[in-house]
């Protein structure tokens, strides 16, 4: 998903003729579609960025449990929750997989996570709104791990090996979130009050754009892409993947019997593909920098559960020392 | 949490395989390790055992070893079976 401003370090792409032969060996070996293992040479910028992207991307996991969080208590039925906390269960899992991805290049989980803490690193723009009403679950699911499947599923086959075997198992896991997030908006369309189906409307009026800007800036403003691609850790445009997820959205809103809020929003028969309004990348470039409805409170809470937790991981650290000293005593 | 042990985890999927390496997880000691695998790798039926070793504990080859230690192999194509061409009538063997 979720990775969606990742600096390279790089402006311009090098030419095979201008690379070092180390550098050249190793984009041949990209080229040829041989993965890259963790014990391979490796340029250092190419290191730093996937670093960069891994770690946005499993901070953006982590901080994407909290949006849902709020409505593990407030779930209408038994069903409804446990099928939450399942989901919220697999994003820390996610989250997870990807820091041992990122540990493999020889970052340290705890340096990397202290930068999430500190604002130093990014996360997905989109857990920075509040979800409001029930039917936000549903839009989350569809819509925004709907977008993040568009995302991830090309990066099973990214050129880093790791991060590629952590998003084959990601992605597996990700399509019942998104099943499960259109089912709750399908009920609540047929099944529900005026009142219900007017929350799924809302729902979709507030996530539609915010999700539209997790795929990041348009191709012209995105000035890493062509360094990430060459990498083939990126394997599509930003506006590619963008225009794929509108196309496959847009049917499964209209079973719903929805809209979205876009005027310009119209299915062009020649080029195939749905034409669709400006993006507002004024708040985009807002909600990313920190300014976001709910960037603040996002960060308190992971602060809070890291410093609040410590005293379970030091228990856990003596516990572990007192059975060593039994089992050496015995 | 990078002060606790680095373990990595295998798992024998339900179908008699062998231990398959799947990643690794963070833990004080090897029992929290498999407590803390089972809640990471295995949500989903995955599989019926678990293994994990301290990541220190794994010997590698290295990446530059590669030609030496694999290439000997290539050009033995005796080795295998499909190398032998039988006449037709001795059917499948």
């Amino acid at each position: 998903m979720y990775a969606q401003l990742v600096e390279t370090g790089s402006k311009k792409l090098k030419t095979l003729e201008e690379m070092s032969p180390e550098e050249r060996a190793f984009q041949e070996r990209i080229d040829a579609e041989i993965k890259i293992e963790a014990k391979n040479w490796m340029p250092d910028s190419y290191r730093k960025t996937l670093i960069r992207q891994i770690s946005q991307h499993a901070h953006s996991e982590i901080v994407g449990m909290l949006p849902e969080g709020n409505w593990v208590t407030r779930a209408p039925t038994l069903k409804r929750k446990l099928q939450l906390m399942a989901k919220i269960q697999d994003e820390a899992g996610h989250g997870l997989y990807l820091y041992s991805a990122m540990e493999t290049l020889g970052a340290d989980r705890d340096e990397e996570i202290e930068k999430l803490h500190s604002g130093r690193a990014k996360y997905s723009s989109i857990f920075n709104y509040p979800t409001l009403n029930w039917a936000d679950m549903g839009a989350v699911g569809w819509l925004v791990d709907g977008a993040a499947i568009v995302n991830q599923v090309p990066l099973q086959r990214t050129s880093y090996g790791p991060y590629a075997r952590a998003m084959v198992r990601v992605c597996k896991e990700e399509s019942f979130h998104q099943r499960q997030g259109y089912e709750i908006l399908l009920h609540m369309m047929r099944h529900g009050t005026e009142a219900q189906k007017e929350m799924v409307q809302d729902a979709i009026n507030r996530l539609w754009w915010p999700a539209l800007m997790m795929f990041g800036p348009s191709d012209e403003h995105s000035p890493n892409s062509a360094q990430s691609m060459a990498w083939k850790i990126k394997r599509h445009t930003n506006d590619e993947l963008r225009q794929r997820f509108i196309d496959q959205t847009i049917p499964q809103l209209n079973v719903l019997g929805c809209t979205v809020p876009d005027p310009d929003l119209k299915w062009n028969e020649e080029t195939g593909h749905y034409e669709f309004g400006d993006i507002q990348w004024e708040e985009f470039n807002r909600v990313i920098q920190g300014h976001g409805p709910c960037n603040t409170e996002r960060l308190e809470t992971r602060r809070n559960a890291i410093e609040i937790g410590a005293w379970v991981r030091e228990a856990a650290v003596a516990h572990a020392h007192k059975k060593q000293q039994k089992q050496a005593v015995a | 949490m990078s002060q606790w042990t680095l373990f990595e985890v295998f798992i024998r999927s339900k179908h008699g395989l062998n231990h398959k390496h799947v990643g690794s997880v963070h833990a004080v000691d090897a029992e929290m390790a498999i407590e803390n695998a089972r809640e990471l790798y295995t949500r989903r039926n995955e599989g019926v055992s678990i293994w994990v070793t301290p990541s220190a504990s794994i010997t590698a080859t290295a990446s530059d070893e590669k030609e030496a230690l694999f290439d000997p192999s290539e050009d033995k194509v005796y080795r295998h079976a499909s190398f032998y061409e039988l006449p037709d009538e001795v059917g499948h063997m």
